[in-house]
C-alpha cells in the first residue's frame, strides 16, 4: 500500500494523478476463507481491518450484495459522541471515541474526525434531571460532558435560539467536546483500503443468500449470487438486513428494521460550528465541511427495507430545526435519503456468539451506529478471532432478552441515542 | 431598450415595464417578465459566480432549474437574504437587489482563484490523502481553512420575517409539466372530466415551446397555441393550473409533494401572502410530462463564461428578446443546435460556425443552417476554449487530428443532446431501463400508477408527443372524453447526441462534467483508477452530480466517461437514485405553520388565566403549560416554594391537578379489566373508595401509576401521570380490542372533561365544606381515599378524598367549563383559612417529603415494583396482569438491584443535583463504580434541611450506611435512610 | 405518507390517523405467568421482521380507535390487505413458505422511533 500523504499528492499532481494505485482490489472470490463478514459497511470493513492487523487474521473475505459502505455507512449524519449512561454503553462508545481520535493516521486516510462538540439540549425540567444523570455518570466514568446554561450553549452555537418566548425554551445543554463528525465515505473507504492492504478480499456485488451448516450445526460457510463460499467462521454485520440474513441460519432476532430518513441543506459558509441535538423537538443538525447543513430526523412508525420513507417525517423535522434555529427557514433541502436501520428492543447494539457455533453477529445499533464503527469493528473482531467477547461487548448479548439485563439506554434517559 | 443585448423586434416580453435591479451593487435595468439570468445578459452580463472548488469565473450555462452556475445571493432587506437563488429561475422585479457569492473581494478578481492554480494538487478526492500531518492541526487549522473556502452562498443571519402555506389537495389527474405535453394531457383528462391539477415549475406554461419556434400547432404558432391552452384549462371548474410550482417529491401511492413560489417574483409583495406554499396532493394518476435537459458539451475549459447551453441562448433570443453575444458559435452533437444558430442569424447575430463532432449531419436544420450562409465544420471537436472572464475564442481541430484553427467567439452555444428527466419517475420507484440506441434511461417497470409522456419518456417530435399526451389523458381520467384532436402542422425534428468527453487532446485538461462542483472528466478517469467501480462510489468519490444542480446536466457524462474507463457498458455501471427533492426546497415551504407557537400545541388548563392573573411561572410539562409556582412580590423561586410547602401543612393549598390523566372504565367487566391491566386487586374494591394503582409494561418495568375511584361496581374513575395518559389510554385500548375483546368494558378518555381542583391541607375540609351539597365529609362518612359524587358551587363533581402530600387533602374534580369558576370560590373560602396557592414544584417537594414516586422522575423505565418499595400494591393472588411474567424473569428478581431509599445529606444545608451518582467509595480513581443515582432533591423547609431519594444498588440493605457523592467541587457525604422524611407515621392524613 | 384502508371505516386514509402497533398475530399465552423465559422472550422480544410480507396491526388512532391487522409487503410499502382484529391470518399465494406461526397479537412494544445518529 503506498502511503498518502502531502508529498504524495505532490508528487501525482506533476504526473496528472496517474500513479495511484487501487485503493483496493475487486477479486474473485476463493473457496473459502478464515472468515467471511457479510456486509461491507463500516462496522464489517472495520471488523476485517482489526482482524488482520490485531489477530493476524488476513484470510478473510467481505461480502456485500452492493457497493461498499453503500448501507447506513454512507447515509447517517456522522454524529460522533460517547456520553452515554450507563457503563457498557459508555465503554463501547468511548473505546470507538478513543480509536477515532488518531483514526486518520492509523488507516493513513484522513477520515475527518472533526471533534467539534456535540451539544444536547435541555427544554424542560425533566431533560434537565435526565441530561444531568448524564454529566455525573460520564464525569465519574472518566468520559468529558459538561452543563451549560442557555447563554453558554449560545455562545458555543451562535445561531441557537435561546428565547424565553420560544415555545420549548432551551434551559440548559450539555456538551461534550470530543464529540463531532466524521466523514462516512472516507470511514468506509479507509478501511476497506487499509482491509485490503493487509490481504483482505471486499467483494461487491456478492449477495448472500444462504447460510450453510454441518450436521452438527456448526457454519460452513455462505451461498451467495457467485457461487458458495466456505467459512469457518461467519460473522454478520448487515445492520437493516440482519433479520434476513440470521434466518437464513434459522436464528430469529429480536429486531425491527425501520426506516430512517436524513437531508442536507444547499451549501452555505460556515454559520454552524457544532453538532446540536434535541431529543425533545426531535432534532439533529451539524454542518459538513462543504457547508452543507446535515439533519437527522426520525424513523417511520412502520418496518420497512425500502429506504423511503414520508415526506411528514422530514417535515416535522425542519419543525424543530426551524423553531430552534430560525435563521435558517430560507435555507433549502438538497437532498433527503433514506437507510433502513435495525432496532433492538432496548435500544443497545448486539455484539456477541450466537446459538450456532462459528457464527457471530453485530446488530441492532439502531439509529446511532456510525459513530460506534470503529469499537464496534475492534471488539467484534477479537469476538470472532477468540471466539469469546472482549470484555467491553460483553453485556451485548443475544441472551439479555432472556434474562431481562437490557441495556435500555433510551428508557433510562429518554433521549434518543 | 433595457440592456444593448435586447433585440427589437425579439422576444415575448414587449411591451413590458422596465425593471431596475442591482447586481453586485451596480445598478441595471431589464424588463418585467424577464428572469434575473435574462437580465444580466440583456445587459451583456456573463460573468455571475465562481465555482466551488477553483473559484474559477462562470456564467450563465441555463435558463431553467437545472442551472449549476448562476446562483446568486438575493436580499429584499436584512432579513430576507437568500442565497443560492439560480439566476435562472428568478424572476425579475423593479428594486430586485442580487449579490454574486463564493468570491472575495470581487467576482472579476477573487483571490480564492488561486485554488485554480493549485489546481493539480486538488484532485479527486485529494483530501482523503492528506491533512493528516500533524493530528492537532486537522481540527485548529486545515478543517477551518476548508470549511471557510467551501460553502457557497451565506447563510441568512435573522429570523426569516416571511411566512409560508400549505395546502393538502385531491385530484383524479395530476399533470407535472406544463409544456406541450402537459398541457395536452391536461385537456385531454379534463375534458373527460376528470379532476386536474396542472404543474410546472416556470412562470408560464409553455415547457419547451418558450425557445421552440417551429412548432405550428392548431394553426397557431406554439407558444400562442400554449398560452391559449392554458387559458382554457384555466376556465375549467374541475382544472387548478399552478405556475411557478415544482413537484419534487413523489412519495408512496402517488403522493406527491409540490412547492409553488407565491410571491417571490413580486416588487412589492403583500405581507399577508405567503412566500411559498407547500402543496401535498394525492392523485389517483399522475401522468409526468417534465421534458428533456440538454447537456453540455466535455472538452477543455468549456466552463468558460458565454458558453451556454444552446436551447437557453435560443429561450434568451425567442422568449425574452436577448442575444447571449454577437458573434456566437455553435459546438453540438445534435440537430437541436442548429435551431439555435438559425434563429440567432435571423435575429441578425452573427454565427461564426457550427463545430458538429458528428462527420456528416443532415437533415432540414442543417440544410436551413446552410443556406442561411452558417459555416458548418462536421468531423470537427472544440479542443479549447480561450477566454477567461468571457470566451473569446474557441480551437477547433479536426476529430482525427490535424491543423487546429481559432475562432473568435463571444459566446459558444453547446449541446450534446438530450437528457430525458426521470427524476419523478425514478422517485416513485419506477426503474429506468437504457436504451443503448438513443443512449438515454427511459422509463422501464412502473412501481404506481403514473405514466410518462413526452420527451421525459423518450418520445421524439411533437407530433407523437401529442399523441401519446392525449391517450395518456383521458386513460387517467378513466373514461373517453370529447375526442381531443391537435393538429400539428410543423415540428423540429432532432436527432444525435452524444455522451460523456468530446473529443480533444489528451486527459490532462480540465473539461468540466459538474461546473459547481467542479468535476472535470479526468477525475472521473482517476476515480475509477483508484478502484470505485461502483457509479455510487464514483459520485462520492469526485461530489460529481452532487452540487445544488443534482447532476441534471452532468450525471449522464460522468456515467459515460465511468463506463468508458472501466469498458463496461453503461447500465452496468449502473445510476444513482434521483431521491427528492427535483429541485431544492425552502425549509420554510415545508415548515409552514409550524412555527413559533403552531409548531407544537399548546395545551392549558381551565384555571390557567386564573394562574396567570395570579403571578404563575409556568414550566413546560408535554404540551401543558402547568403553574410552577406562584412567586409574590420579592420572592425568587426558592422563597416562594419555601412559602407554598410551608403554608399548604400549616394551613392549606390549592393546586391545579387538571393535567393529570382521566380514564373512565365502564362495563360489567371493569374490575376484571382493572385486574387485567394493573397490579393490584380490584374486584373487592368497594364503590366509593379508591386505590392507588400501578400499571406494569408487559416486561415488569412500571409504566404509570395513579389513584382509581371505584364510583360503581362496573365504573372506575381512573387518574393517570400527566405525561402518560394517552399513551396508557392507548396501551389500555390495544389489550381491551386484540387480547382480552371477550370483556364488556368501555374506555372513555376524560382528561378534558373535568378539571381537577387539589385542595389539601389542615384546613382542607373547612375550605370546601361550604360549597358542597349532598356528601358527608366526616372521617367517618369520607375517610381517607375515598369518592364521592355530589355537588359544589351548584355543579356536579366527583369529589376525591386523597393526599400527595401527606396532609388531609381532597381533589374536586369539576365538569371543566366551571373549573376556573369553582377554582375561584374555593379560593375565596381557602383565604379565610390562611390557604395558598401552589404550583408543581411545592407539590414535588410536599410528595418527596413522604417518599411518595412520581413515576419518570424516581422510576425510568428500568424501575419495577420492587425496586420502588412498592411490592404491596401487587396482587399476591392474581394468575394474570400486564407484566405478571416479564417482572419474574431472572435479572428482574436478582439481588443487587437498584432500590429507592431516602438520602440526607451529612451537612442538612447542602441540596443534593438530581441525577447526581453515587458510589461507596469516593477515593477510587476514575472511572468509578457508580452504585446508584439521585432521582428526586429539594430543599425542604418543613424538614428544615434538604431531602432526596435515590435508586441505588441493594439500597434497603444499605439503611443508615454513609455513601458518597462525588461532585466537581468535592464529594458530598450522605446517609442512607427512609424515604419518608416527614410525619412517617402518617397522623397528618386525618389531621 | 402511506395511504391505509381501515376495515372498520372502510375507507383509505392517510398514514397521520394511524398508529403502527407492530407484528401481528403473536399469542399472549393464556398462562402467560406459567411460560418459561424462552418463552417470553420469544413472545416479547423476538420478531419476524420480513423483508417482504409483513403481519402488522395498525391502530386508526385518529379516526374509529380500532386496532386492525394488515398485510403489507416492507419492500414496496405497498398494502396486500387489511383486515378486523380477530379475523385469521389470511394466506396469501405470494406469501414465502416459511414465516412465523400464526399469532393474534403483539404486545404493547414502547419503542424509541427517534433518530440520531
Amino acid at each position: 500500500m503506498r502511503k498518502y500523504s502531502a508529498f504524495a499528492i505532490a508528487r501525482e499532481a506533476m504526473r496528472g494523478h496517474k500513479g495511484w494505485e487501487q485503493q483496493w482490489r475487486s477479486p474473485e472470490p476463493k473457496a473459502s476463507y478464515d472468515v467471511i463478514i457479510v456486509g461491507a459497511g463500516g462496522h464489517g470493513l472495520a471488523t476485517a481491518y482489526y482482524l488482520a492487523k490485531e489477530h493476524g487474521i488476513t484470510n478473510v473475505a467481505v461480502l456485500d450484495k452492493g457497493w461498499l459502505g453503500g448501507g447506513n455507512t454512507g447515509r447517517n449524519t456522522t454524529i460522533i459522541r460517547s456520553n452515554y449512561l450507563y457503563d457498557e454503553s459508555a465503554g463501547i462508545y468511548d473505546h470507538a471515541l478513543k480509536l477515532w481520535d488518531g483514526l486518520s493516521q492509523d488507516l493513513n486516510y484522513n477520515v475527518m474526525y472533526s471533534p467539534r462538540g456535540v451539544m444536547m439540549l435541555a427544554h424542560n425540567v425533566h431533560d434537565v434531571q435526565v441530561l444531568k444523570r448524564h454529566v455525573h455518570a460520564n464525569r465519574l466514568n472518566g468520559i468529558d460532558n459538561e452543563w451549560l446554561t442557555p447563554e453558554e450553549a449560545k455562545e458555543f452555537c451562535p445561531p441557537l435560539n435561546i428565547s424565553r418566548n420560544a415555545r420549548y425554551p432551551v434551559v440548559g445543554a450539555t456538551l461534550q467536546r470530543r464529540g463531532g463528525t466524521a466523514r462516512h465515505d472516507a470511514v468506509a473507504w479507509g478501511y476497506a483500503r487499509g482491509a485490503d492492504a493487509r490481504g483482505v478480499d471486499i467483494i461487491q456485488n456478492c449477495e448472500v443468500t444462504g447460510i450453510r451448516r454441518s450436521p452438527e450445526g456448526h457454519v460452513l460457510g455462505v451461498e451467495t449470487s457467485r457461487g458458495f463460499i466456505g467459512a469457518k467462521k461467519v460473522g454478520v454485520v448487515a445492520a437493516g438486513h440482519t433479520s434476513v440474513l440470521m434466518e437464513m441460519a434459522g436464528v430469529r432476532m429480536p429486531l425491527e428494521s425501520y426506516p430512517l430518513q436524513a437531508l442536507v441543506s444547499e451549501p452555505i459558509k460556515p454559520i454552524f460550528p457544532c453538532v446540536v441535538m434535541s431529543n425533545t423537538v426531535h432534532a439533529y443538525i451539524s454542518q459538513s465541511d462543504k457547508g452543507e447543513l446535515v439533519i437527522g430526523a426520525g424513523t417511520d412508525q412502520y418496518t420497512s427495507y425500502s429506504q423511503t420513507g414520508g415526506l411528514h417525517i422530514i417535515n416535522h423535522t425542519l419543525d424543530a430545526i426551524c423553531e430552534m434555529f430560525p435563521i435558517f427557514t430560507r435555507m433549502k433541502m438538497l437532498r433527503s435519503w433514506g437507510g433502513i436501520v435495525d432496532v433492538t428492543p432496548d435500544r443497545s447494539p448486539i455484539l456477541a456468539k450466537t446459538p450456532v457455533k462459528g457464527l457471530y453477529v453485530n446488530c441492532g445499533w439502531g439509529t446511532g451506529g456510525f459513530k460506534a464503527t470503529p469499537g464496534s469493528g475492534n471488539v467484534f473482531a477479537h469476538t470472532i478471532a477468540r471466539d469469546e467477547p472482549h470484555p467491553i461487548n460483553a453485556p451485548f448479548t443475544l441472551e439479555r432478552f432472556r434474562t431481562g439485563r437490557l441495556i435500555d439506554e433510551a428508557a433510562a434517559a429518554a433521549v434518543a441515542h | 431598450m433595457a440592456g444593448t443585448y435586447r433585440i427589437g423586434n425579439a422576444g415575448r416580453l414587449t411591451p413590458a415595464r422596465t425593471a431596475r435591479f442591482t447586481f453586485d451593487g451596480k445598478h441595471y435595468t431589464g424588463l418585467e417578465g424577464d428572469t434575473l439570468a435574462s437580465a444580466l445578459l440583456a445587459n451583456g452580463i456573463h460573468l455571475v459566480g465562481r465555482s466551488f472548488k477553483y473559484h474559477r469565473p462562470r456564467g450563465i450555462l441555463s435558463a431553467g432549474a437545472e442551472e449549476p452556475n448562476a446562483l446568486v445571493s438575493v436580499e429584499r432587506d436584512a432579513a430576507r437574504r437568500t442565497p443560492n437563488v439560480r439566476a435562472t429561475v428568478q424572476e425579475l422585479y423593479d428594486g430586485l437587489a442580487a449579490n454574486s457569492q463564493n468570491r472575495w473581494p470581487s467576482l472579476a478578481f477573487d483571490v480564492g482563484a488561486v485554488n485554480d492554480l493549485a489546481s493539480p494538487f486538488f484532485s479527486a478526492g485529494f483530501y482523503y490523502k492528506t491533512f493528516m500531518w500533524p493530528k492537532s492541526a486537522w481540527k485548529s487549522f486545515y478543517e477551518p481553512n476548508i470549511r471557510s473556502a467551501a460553502g457557497l452562498g451565506v447563510s441568512p443571519d435573522q429570523p426569516d420575517p416571511d411566512h409560508y402555506s400549505s395546502r393538502f389537495a385531491h385530484c383524479d389527474v395530476l399533470v407535472v409539466g406544463g409544456g406541450a405535453a402537459g398541457l395536452t394531457a391536461a385537456v385531454a383528462a379534463a375534458q373527460a372530466g376528470a379532476s386536474v391539477i396542472l404543474c410546472d415549475e416556470q412562470a408560464e406554461f409553455g415547457g419547451a415551446l418558450h425557445f421552440e419556434k417551429g412548432a405550428q400547432i392548431d394553426g397557431q404558432d406554439g407558444w400562442s397555441w400554449a398560452q391559449a391552452t392554458a387559458a382554457k384549462l384555466a376556465a375549467m371548474p374541475n382544472v387548478r393550473l399552478l405556475p411557478r410550482t415544482t413537484a419534487f417529491g413523489y412519495y408512496a401511492q402517488n403522493f406527491v409533494a409540490l412547492t409553488e413560489r407565491a410571491t417571490d417574483h413580486l416588487a412589492s409583495p403583500d405581507r399577508t401572502a405567503p412566500r411559498e406554499r407547500l402543496w401535498q396532493v394525492r392523485a389517483k394518476r399522475v401522468v409526468i410530462a417534465t421534458g428533456a435537459i440538454e447537456r453540455h458539451m466535455v472538452f477543455a475549459d468549456n466552463d468558460r463564461p458565454g458558453i451556454m447551453l444552446a436551447s437557453a441562448a435560443r429561450t434568451y433570443l425567442n422568449h425574452y428578446g436577448v442575444a447571449v453575444g454577437r458573434n456566437v458559435a455553435v459546438y453540438t452533437a445534435n440537430d437541436s443546435a442548429y435551431f439555435a444558430a438559425i434563429d440567432l442569424k435571423k435575429a441578425g447575430v452573427n454565427v461564426a460556425a457550427i463545430i458538429d463532432v458528428r462527420d456528416a449531419p443532415s437533415g432540414a436544420a442543417v440544410d436551413e443552417a446552410r443556406s442561411l450562409g452558417i459555416e458548418i465544420l462536421p468531423g470537427r471537436a472544440v479542443v479549447k476554449a480561450n477566454g477567461k472572464l468571457r470566451v473569446s475564442s474557441v480551437m477547433v481541430e479536426p476529430k482525427t487530428g490535424g491543423a487546429s484553427r481559432t475562432i473568435e467567439c463571444d459566446a459558444l452555444l453547446v449541446s450534446a443532446g438530450w437528457t430525458p428527466s426521470v427524476h419523478l419517475f425514478s422517485q416513485s420507484r419506477g426503474k429506468v431501463a437504457f436504451d443503448a440506441d438513443t443512449q438515454r434511461f427511459l422509463p422501464g417497470t412502473y412501481a404506481q400508477d403514473c405514466v410518462s409522456v413526452g420527451a421525459c419518456a423518450g418520445t421524439d417530435g411533437l407530433e407523437a408527443t401529442i399523441a401519446e399526451a392525449i391517450q395518456a389523458g383521458s386513460d387517467a381520467a378513466g373514461k373517453p372524453g370529447k375526442t381531443l384532436k391537435i393538429t400539428i402542422k410543423a415540428q423540429e425534428g432532432w436527432t444525435g447526441g452524444m455522451l460523456g468527453a468530446a473529443p480533444g487532446p489528451g486527459t490532462t485538461v480540465k473539461a468540466f462534467i459538474d461546473f459547481q462542483n467542479d468535476v472535470t472528466a479526468k477525475d472521473i478517469r482517476q476515480a475509477v483508477h483508484e478502484g470505485m467501480r461502483s457509479i455510487e462510489h464514483v459520485k462520492r468519490f469526485t461530489t460529481n452530480g452532487m452540487a445544488t444542480d443534482q447532476g441534471k446536466t452532468s450525471n449522464m457524462h460522468g456515467l459515460a466517461i465511468a463506463a468508458e474507463t472501466l469498458s463496461k457498458p453503461i447500465p452496468q455501471v449502473g445510476l444513482t437514485t434521483f431521491r427528492a427533492p427535483y429541485t431544492p426546497v425552502t425549509f420554510g415551504a415545508i415548515v409552514n405553520h409550524a412555527r413559533g407557537n403552531l409548531f407544537d400545541p399548546t395545551r392549558k388548563t381551565p384555571i390557567h388565566p386564573w394562574a396567570e392573573a395570579h403571578g404563575a411561572v409556568f414550566e413546560d410539562v408535554g404540551q401543558w403549560k402547568r403553574a410552577w409556582y406562584f412567586p409574590e412580590a420579592g420572592e425568587d423561586m426558592h422563597k416562594a416554594v419555601d412559602r407554598e410547602c410551608v403554608t399548604v401543612r400549616k394551613a392549606a393549598g390549592m393546586f391545579d391537578a387538571s393535567t393529570l390523566g382521566k380514564i373512565e372504565v365502564v362495563g360489567p367487566d371493569a374490575a376484571k379489566f382493572m385486574e387485567l391491566l394493573y397490579t393490584n386487586p380490584w374486584e373487592k374494591l368497594e364503590p366509593g373508595r379508591c386505590r392507588y394503582g400501578i400499571m406494569l409494561r408487559e416486561d415488569g418495568f412500571i409504566y404509570d401509576d395513579g389513584v382509581v375511584g371505584r364510583l360503581a361496581p362496573d365504573r372506575f374513575h381512573v387518574t393517570t401521570t400527566t405525561g402518560g395518559a394517552p399513551r396508557v389510554m392507548n396501551h389500555m385500548e390495544d389489550y381491551l380490542q386484540t387480547e382480552f375483546p371477550h370483556l364488556n368494558v368501555w374506555l372513555t378518555s376524560i382528561t378534558e372533561q373535568w378539571a381537577v381542583i387539589a385542595v389539601q391541607g389542615p384546613n382542607s375540609r373547612d375550605i370546601i365544606a361550604p360549597l358542597l351539597e349532598g356528601i358527608d365529609l366526616s372521617d367517618e362518612g369520607m375517610p381517607h381515599m375515598s369518592v364521592r359524587e355530589g355537588k359544589i358551587c351548584g355543579v356536579p363533581t366527583r369529589l376525591f378524598r386523597m393526599s400527595f402530600t401527606g396532609d388531609r387533602g381532597f381533589e374536586v374534580n369539576v365538569p371543566a367549563d366551571y373549573g376556573q369558576s369553582v377554582w375561584e370560590a374555593l379560593w375565596a373560602e381557602g383565604r379565610k383559612y390562611g390557604a395558598c396557592a401552589y404550583g408543581t414544584e411545592a407539590m414535588h417537594v410536599l410528595r418527596a417529603e413522604k417518599g411518595y414516586i412520581i413515576v419518570g422522575q424516581d422510576t425510568d423505565g428500568t424501575v419495577t415494583c420492587n425496586d420502588a418499595g412498592l411490592d404491596w400494591a401487587i396482587g399476591k393472588k392474581k394468575t394474570d396482569f400486564v407484566g405478571i411474567r416479564g417482572m419474574k424473569r431472572p435479572d428482574l428478581v436478582a439481588p443487587g438491584r437498584k432500590q429507592l431509599v431516602g438520602l440526607l445529606t451529612k451537612d442538612p444545608k447542602i441540596v443534593l443535583e438530581e441525577g447526581a451518582q453515587i458510589v461507596a467509595d469516593a477515593n477510587q480513581p476514575v472511572p468509578m463504580k457508580m452504585i446508584g443515582h439521585v432521582t428526586s432533591s429539594y430543599w425542604s423547609e418543613n424538614c428544615g434541611r434538604s431531602i432526596a431519594l435515590a435508586l441505588v444498588a441493594g439500597g434497603r440493605d444499605r439503611m443508615g450506611q454513609t455513601l458518597f457523592v462525588p461532585m466537581p467541587k468535592g464529594v458530598i457525604e450522605v446517609e442512607i435512610g427512609s424515604t419518608v422524611f416527614f410525619d412517617e407515621k402518617g397522623e397528618r392524613l386525618n389531621g | 405518507m402511506l395511504l391505509i384502508r381501515c376495515p372498520y371505516c372502510e375507507e383509505e386514509l392517510p398514514e397521520l390517523e394511524f398508529r403502527n402497533a407492530g407484528e401481528a398475530h403473536v399469542v399472549r399465552s393464556s398462562h402467560l405467568a406459567d411460560v418459561s423465559d424462552q418463552d417470553f422472550e420469544e413472545f416479547f422480544f423476538i420478531r419476524t421482521n420480513p423483508k417482504g410480507i409483513i403481519y402488522e396491526r395498525w391502530r386508526h388512532i385518529h379516526g374509529c380507535a380500532r386496532f386492525f391487522n394488515a398485510v403489507r409487503d416492507t419492500v414496496s410499502d405497498k398494502f396486500l390487505m387489511t383486515y378486523k382484529a380477530g379475523e385469521p391470518k389470511p394466506l396469501l399465494v405470494s406469501e414465502p413458505a416459511k414465516t412465523a406461526p400464526a399469532k393474534p397479537k403483539a404486545a404493547a412494544k414502547p419503542r424509541s422511533r427517534k433518530g440520531d445518529a
